[in-house]
């Protein structure tokens, strides 16, 4: 289950929405040992932009030995990830971070925005009855691939996919159930869920986000508010790219 | 051929280490680099309690660098002791333990906490420009920096080296009141005080609004800084600041450093250090050198 630093040939690239790309690299040691919610550090290779993108791992096929990343390009190294095509190979380190606890229960899998990705893998593996909640903007991507792992809910801000509103207001619109929430996102979006899981006393999986370097638990730029004293800092504050990303919803605080 | 360095009477197998904080206690780069081919560790900073650290966001990212406010998160010494010397001392090479504090007494306090554990040298932290208190204000100021010099090394029982901060106007003369004071050796430079701004979110990229600016970007600047301390004083010299790989290392050497410590690179790749050992040891078959202590300070 050991990390792996490799370079990577990239298999394909597709546009599939405004700054939205899917990116899939031939990472065979990367693939083997991935979990549905773990993430890897891409690297430029522009000497000038010295630290990894952590990128969440979107699908993994462990047959063909690759892995596929759905980002957002959010600055120039992303950028410069969206331009490569199946001539260019790409830096990767991983799998890291925990990934998310499978669990046979009812689930409700909840992706907002950029944090939808790594839901396609989890609903994939999850072998439960399960609804997939996504969350957008405006502008809708990768909710077909989920249709044939569970019913689709969606909302979005505009009202133009869905229900108008958050992914909470599809799910009470809705009268969506669970025993298990599994959800990435937006803070605010997380911060709400995690309001709704503890307040009805469901269990809650959150994938948190945070500005990262070393991505492997070492620098502790990352860090998140932690209720209890961690173990491992000794202090309120978890690693989130060692400690979770994945945190469950009473571990931690926004 | 012959990488071994001496630094204050203590004999690392080559000259690379890495800069504090950048590496845990090493746990988190055992995976990727054999510990044992290192120099020697250097910890992340440690006081005698544990410390929160700073709000995030912690860091950014800067032009050939990035800046870091983490604020000197660290989980206190009775830790540090339970676990990562234990941890260290499973492995084959040097410890530099780090010391950080907000008062003198605490860095006496963690100095002789250390005294009877198995580590070999000391490095001091007088120079983080991310803490309020402490820190910076005794290495921004030479007659603070004698003092907590000399407190230190009347308590400590291993060599101690202090780090000396760049954000001052003349290093050497802080470099001459470590020295005068009783170190043993010097280790430099930190980082270099910054600030960046997200004119999207309109507000400052690190939440601790300065940060320190790491990276090659800095490296010229602590090239200079390591021959100007080089020429002051008589004692040896570790040299840091945007190593990113071998050459930058003989760089180091040349200035005058004895060791060279690897930082930021190890974000950028983890394998950087013994990539740097191994370009090393080319350089000098390459250039016949049979003692990596004939290139030390060689360019004047």
């Amino acid at each position: 289950m050991s990390k792996v630093k490799m370079t990577a040939n990239i298999v394909r690239q597709d546009n599939i929405a405004t700054d939205i790309f899917s990116m899939v690299v031939d990472a065979k040691e990367i693939a083997q040992s991935a979990k549905p919610g773990q993430f890897a550090n891409l690297y430029s290779s522009d000497g000038s932009k010295l630290l990894p993108r952590p990128i969440s791992i979107c699908e993994v096929d462990k047959e063909a030995g690759t892995l596929r990343f759905v980002y957002r390009v959010a600055g120039e190294g992303t950028k410069e990830f969206s331009k490569l095509t199946s001539d260019h190979q790409i830096d990767i380190l991983g799998p890291l971070g925990n990934g998310y606890d499978l669990k046979e229960k009812k689930a409700i899998l909840i992706g907002g925005g950029i944090g939808i990705p790594p839901m396609l893998q989890l609903a994939k593996e999850l072998n439960c009855d399960k609804s997939i909640v996504l969350g957008y903007r405006d502008e809708e991507f990768l909710s077909k691939e989920f249709e044939p792992y569970g019913k689709v809910y969606m909302s979005s801000d505009s009202g133009t996919i869905g229900v108008k509103g958050t992914v909470l207001d599809a799910i009470r619109e809705y009268g969506i159930e669970g025993d298990v929430i599994y959800a990435c996102g937006p803070t605010p979006m997380l911060k709400a869920i995690q309001e709704y899981a503890l307040s009805n006393g469901i269990e809650a999986q959150l994938s948190l986000e945070e500005r990262m370097a070393c991505g492997v638990g070492a620098c502790l730029a990352c860090v998140c508010k932690s209720k209890e004293v961690d173990d491992h800092s000794k202090v309120n504050n978890k690693r989130v790219c060692k400690d979770g990303p994945v945190f469950y919803a009473e571990e931690v605080t926004f | 051929m012959n990488t071994k360095v001496n630094i204050a009477g203590v004999e690392f197998k080559n000259p690379i280490t890495v800069a504090s904080g950048t590496f845990g206690s090493g746990m988190e780069y055992d995976e990727f680099v054999n510990l044992d081919n290192l120099g020697a560790v250097t910890t992340k900073g440690v006081a005698n309690i544990p410390w929160p650290g700073n709000p995030t966001p912690r860091i950014a990212e800067t032009y050939g660098g990035m800046m870091n406010a983490i604020g000197l998160q660290n989980p206190g010494i009775d830790t540090f002791i339970e676990r990562d010397i234990p941890f260290l001392k499973t492995k084959n090479t040097k410890i530099i333990v780090n010391v950080c504090g907000k008062s003198k007494e605490d860095y006496v306090e963690v100095v002789e906490r250390l005294a009877n554990q198995p580590v070999d040298l000391l490095e001091i932290n007088v120079s983080c420009p991310n803490v309020k208190e402490g820190g910076i204000a005794f290495g921004q100021d030479p007659k603070a920096l004698f003092e907590i010099t000399k407190a230190v090394k009347e308590k400590a029982k291993q060599p101690i080296i202090m780090k000396l901060s760049p954000n001052v106007t003349d290093i050497t003369e802080m470099a001459r009141a470590a020295e005068a004071a009783g170190s043993d050796a010097l280790s430099l430079i930190n980082t270099l005080t910054g600030m960046k701004i997200d004119v999207n979110r309109r507000t400052f990229a690190v939440a601790n609004k300065t940060a320190g600016v790491s990276g090659p970007a800095i490296k010229p600047i602590a090239i200079r800084m390591v021959y100007q301390v080089a020429n002051a004083v008589k004692i040896p010299i570790i040299g840091m600041g945007g190593c990113m790989n071998a050459n930058d290392a003989l760089e180091f050497i040349m200035a005058g450093a004895s060791a060279v410590a690897v930082g930021t690179a190890n974000f950028n790749n983890p394998y950087a250090t013994v990539e740097i050992i191994k370009g090393i040891e080319e350089y000098m078959i390459k250039n016949n050198i049979d003692d990596i202590n004939e290139i030390i300070g060689c360019v004047k």
